[in-house]
């Protein structure tokens, strides 16, 4: 029996569902509204025109899964992928397991709390549905097979709701999810003033500004800036996390940081169990100093 | 405008989860609760459109006996009223949509109801979905934009790229994130006032799980010791080195 998974065009997460897709055995299919290239046997491409409908999108896959009969169907953990996939669970009646981290048999282990926890589950008998949990799998790579085309037949329901306008960001500077220094302030940043310096320094870095969500619930900072399991998750070359204790729900948003360094005057704080490199101390004469330094670095 | 929430009581979990000896939950007895973020924006949302246009804001939840703490801290914010269904146990997703589409038929009907996007411990992201399939409403999720008038919904999502608009009309179900407002904060009168306010609290039996839940496990750390750099500015020489190594100076 084979494989079938939801693949979005230039989507990371939906390669790394191909890894997943893969590990289950059988041929791999893809479907794919629209064209896109994955390395998968055989990608079916619907036909569906317009904007993004979620309705629409299920459709598809459940017409898609009728003719195909697979054992599992897998979907990025992407806002997209969980969404679709939960509406196909609704549509077929069964049982979906959200960001799976890795499946035996019947038994799947799955991320609660943002992976600050794992579940291990049973899903029944018959069709399983679930969803990759981002950046536990590799992006699978190798050469895209054939492609078949198809129409799926779409009721008005299923369109009732779609994206009707799509309007782009108009904020400047460097994205917080796809900058490569993030320097983010917590509770112990005292104020939105206290901000300054760690603004200082992202800038001389080139990087963004991120903070805990204490911070956004004091209003220091707006919630774009927020780090964490209910906010943006970041992975950047360095995250510098400044007056930040680590609760879990912060550490779900940045624990995809190839390198973490945590300034706190508190040396039992618990983001140093998260850390590679810490400063102990007060982070507003720290970071000045790092500043400073670099400046006289780059001037020599 | 009738608006329900539908809430769930969750542990805060500060730095580090433990379970209970028998892998089946977190060890909460020295934790506070709370209800998720995504679901105080949803309360917050919730009662600011009421207080613009009137009418009503009911808030649900499944959970044990001490959920009726989280209702009246909603209730503080400037719910209504609460209907509470009572559970010890854990309910899987289908379970729990099945459960809340009976209460909300028997207190229909509403022009809008509101969940989180996924719950803050479980994270199965597909309760709200599935109530909207069974009652045949239209739902948008993921939201951190919403505006309500005229028995519309104009609904925004935050994308990589910017924001995507759908538009719905009412009756609707939305899914909403944290960062859609800035939730306020109860005033002591307002939770005094929450204390009188009506609660209907009713026992359910859980069905079978079909996701069933076989244990729970901490991940492994990182299993690192932090490399300590210095204390205070006389750590900076050794911050930028660092920096420098890592290609980010």
């Amino acid at each position: 029996m084979s494989v079938l998974v939801l693949i979005e065009p230039d989507d990371e997460l939906a390669l790394q569902a191909v890894t997943l897709a893969r590990s289950l055995g059988g041929p791999v299919q893809g479907i794919s509204i629209g064209p896109a290239d994955a390395p998968v046997d055989v990608l079916h491409v619907a036909q569906v025109d317009g904007s993004y409908a979620p309705g629409a999108w299920a459709a598809a896959v459940v017409q898609l899964v009728e003719r195909l009969a697979p054992s599992a169907v897998v979907a990025p953990g992407s806002d997209r992928g969980n969404e679709v996939l939960a509406h196909v669970a609704a549509r077929l009646d069964l049982p979906l397991a959200a960001n799976v981290t890795e499946m035996r048999g019947d038994e799947v282990t799955r991320q609660r709390w943002g992976g600050s926890l794992l579940e291990e589950a049973r899903l029944g008998e018959g069709l399983k549905l679930l969803t990759a949990a981002p950046h536990a799998f590799e992006a699978a790579a190798g050469r895209a097979g054939a492609t078949e085309s198809f129409a799926p037949a779409l009721a008005e329901a299923d369109t009732a709701v779609r994206v009707v306008e799509s309007v782009g960001a108009s904020t400047g500077g460097i994205s917080l999810a796809e900058a490569k220094v993030v320097v983010s302030g917590g509770r112990g940043v005292g104020s939105a003033e206290g901000f300054a310096v760690l603004e200082e320094l992202a800038g001389l870095l080139g990087g963004a500004v991120g903070c805990s969500r204490v911070v956004t619930s004091a209003g220091w900072r707006p919630h774009a800036d927020q780090v964490g399991q209910t906010g943006t998750k970041v992975s950047p070359e360095l995250y510098v996390a400044c007056g930040i204790s680590g609760a879990t729900q912060h550490i779900a948003g940045c624990k995809g940081a190839k390198k973490l360094l945590a300034i706190n005057g508190d040396p039992e704080a618990t983001i140093f169990a998260h850390a590679d490199y810490a400063v102990i101390g007060d982070l507003h004469e720290i970071l000045p100093a790092i500043s400073a330094e670099l400046r006289k670095a780059r001037a020599a | 405008m009738r608006i329900l929430v539908a809430v769930k009581r969750v542990p805060i979990t500060g730095g580090r989860i433990v379970l209970t000896d028998d892998g089946q939950a977190i060890q909460t007895r020295h934790l506070g609760f709370t209800i998720s973020p995504h679901e105080e924006c949803g309360v917050e949302e919730a009662v600011r459109i009421v207080e613009a246009q009137g009418g009503e804001v009911v808030v649900l939840t499944l959970g044990p006996a001490e959920a009726e703490e989280q209702l009246r801290e909603c209730m503080a914010i400037g719910a209504d009223r609460g209907i509470h269904l009572v559970s010890d146990e854990e309910w899987d997703a289908q379970a729990t949509a099945a459960a809340l589409v009976e209460a909300i038929r028997a207190e229909a009907p509403f022009d809008l109801i509101v969940f989180g996007n996924e719950s803050a411990d479980a994270g199965n992201y597909q309760v709200g979905i599935r109530v909207a399939y069974a009652l045949g409403l239209p739902i948008v999720t993921g939201l951190k934009g919403l505006v309500v008038s005229d028995g519309r919904a104009r609904a925004e999502q935050e994308t990589a790229s910017g924001r995507d608009v759908y538009e719905v009309g009412l009756p609707a179900i939305v899914t909403v994130k944290e960062g859609l407002n800035l939730p306020r904060y109860p005033s002591v009168p307002a939770k005094l006032r929450a204390n009188r306010k009506p609660v209907a609290a009713q026992a359910v039996g859980r069905p079978p799980s079909r996701l069933q839940k076989l244990r729970l496990v901490v991940p492994a750390g990182r299993g690192k010791q932090a490399e300590i750099l210095g204390r205070g500015p006389e750590a900076a020489p050794a911050v930028v080195e660092i920096m420098r190594r890592l290609g980010v100076a």
